[in-house]
């Protein structure tokens, strides 16, 4: 399979007061965003624990978006904060793995902000389809041989 | 409490490269309190180490589980059954956690999944600090309740050094000379006098030179 037919599996964890909203707003505006994202509604960012970005990665995730609150403008005020730190130490973690960094992102809107969001999200798309499948994945070279064979 | 921090995963997955299945063990007293090997780090270590281990094309399985104390037999009982059925265990319990399951299960590889690093408290959220060196015999009421042998990088016990600049350590400046520090102290409890009095030279002999330290309490044995 080559890059181009390629098309990535995304997860994105959607604050409900912001991205969540935004990503309806698009709905509603009729703004066309790439159908690889499956989004998860979260009550803040700072609720997601750093497990479920290791998990959607066990799972088969090409990539995992999480979209937050603008900073300073968290629900819970500071809900976003600590969900970038979490973010930041993940991609580290990511890197140790052997999984490029670039496959986990922490975005920021508020919940009018539909043209950025799904702006955020075709970039998001086109990042990943440049690295390629995630080797963990069905679309993986590995799973297709082994399953193939 | 005793603080530790995780290895790198490539670390551990090196350790653990040789086996097919591995338990990794969480503890739920001291190294839950750290955030270096209680339930939540057993997953994510877990997880880590199962993809890092694909990416690698090695065939790893690893369990998880997390009991309520690794030091303490009548807790370890309870992880009997997940570590026979595994080839080797992680323990993410400090060091004495790793030797108690390492002594009890004699057929299996323990491994730590941690670096013990020392006896401390929880400064603030996410910052831990050394405040006990387990020295043997404690001087800590002669200094205004500041320990010298942990908190000053030179470990003297008839202080200031010298070399400390305004309040700062010398050696490091980032953290405060634990002689202003007690100076400071002694003033607020009115026992500056104490700084008057030459220490002797400690006794070592309670300290971590002469191998294992044991204790024995005769009127609680049985």
């Amino acid at each position: 399979m080559k890059n181009d037919e390629f098309e990535p599996k995304i997860l994105a964890f959607c604050c409900h007061y912001c991205a969540y909203a935004a990503a309806d707003l698009a709905g509603t505006m009729r703004i066309q965003y790439p159908p690889n994202v499956r989004i998860v509604r979260t009550p803040c960012t700072g609720r997601l624990e750093t497990e479920y970005f290791l998990k959607a990665f066990e799972n088969g995730a090409d990539g995992v978006l999480v979209a937050g609150c603008l900073e300073g403008g968290c629900h819970f005020t500071n809900g976003n904060l600590y969900a970038r730190k979490r973010v930041d130490s993940m991609r580290q973690m990511l890197e140790e793995m052997g999984l490029e960094k670039e496959r986990l992102r922490m975005v920021n809107v508020s919940a009018s902000m539909a043209r950025p969001l799904a702006d955020l999200i075709l970039d998001m798309v086109e990042t990943v389809r440049k690295l390629g499948p995630s080797p963990l994945g069905k679309n993986s070279r590995k799973h297709r041989l082994e399953t193939a064979s | 409490m005793i603080v530790a921090e995780r290895k790198k995963i490539p670390e551990l997955l090196n350790i653990v490269r040789a086996h097919k299945k591995v338990l990794v063990l969480g503890c739920g007293t001291c190294v839950t309190v750290c955030l270096a090997g209680g339930e939540r780090e057993v997953g994510i270590i877990s997880s880590a180490l199962r993809i890092a281990s694909r990416l690698q094309g090695l065939d790893l399985t690893v369990e998880e589980l997390t009991i309520e104390r690794q030091c303490d037999n009548v807790f370890i009982e309870q992880a009997a059954d997940a570590i026979e059925r595994n080839d080797a265990v992680l323990s993410l319990g400090c060091g004495a956690g790793v030797q108690a399951i390492a002594e009890r299960y004699r057929n299996k590889p323990v491994y730590a999944g941690l670096d013990t690093t020392f006896i401390g408290i929880l400064e603030e959220q996410g910052v831990w600090t050394e405040k006990c060196a387990a020295c043997g015999s404690c001087v800590l009421h002669e200094y205004g309740g500041i320990c010298p042998v942990t908190r000053c990088a030179k470990r003297m016990l008839n202080g200031p050094c010298g070399g400390s600049c305004e309040d700062r350590c010398e050696v490091r400046p980032d953290v405060p000379c634990a002689w202003q520090l007690i100076y400071t102290r002694l003033k607020e409890i009115g026992q500056l006098d104490r700084l008057r009095k030459i220490a002797p030279p400690k006794n070592w002999n309670r300290s971590l030179d002469g191998g294992q330290r044991i204790v024995v309490r005769q009127d609680h044995r049985i």
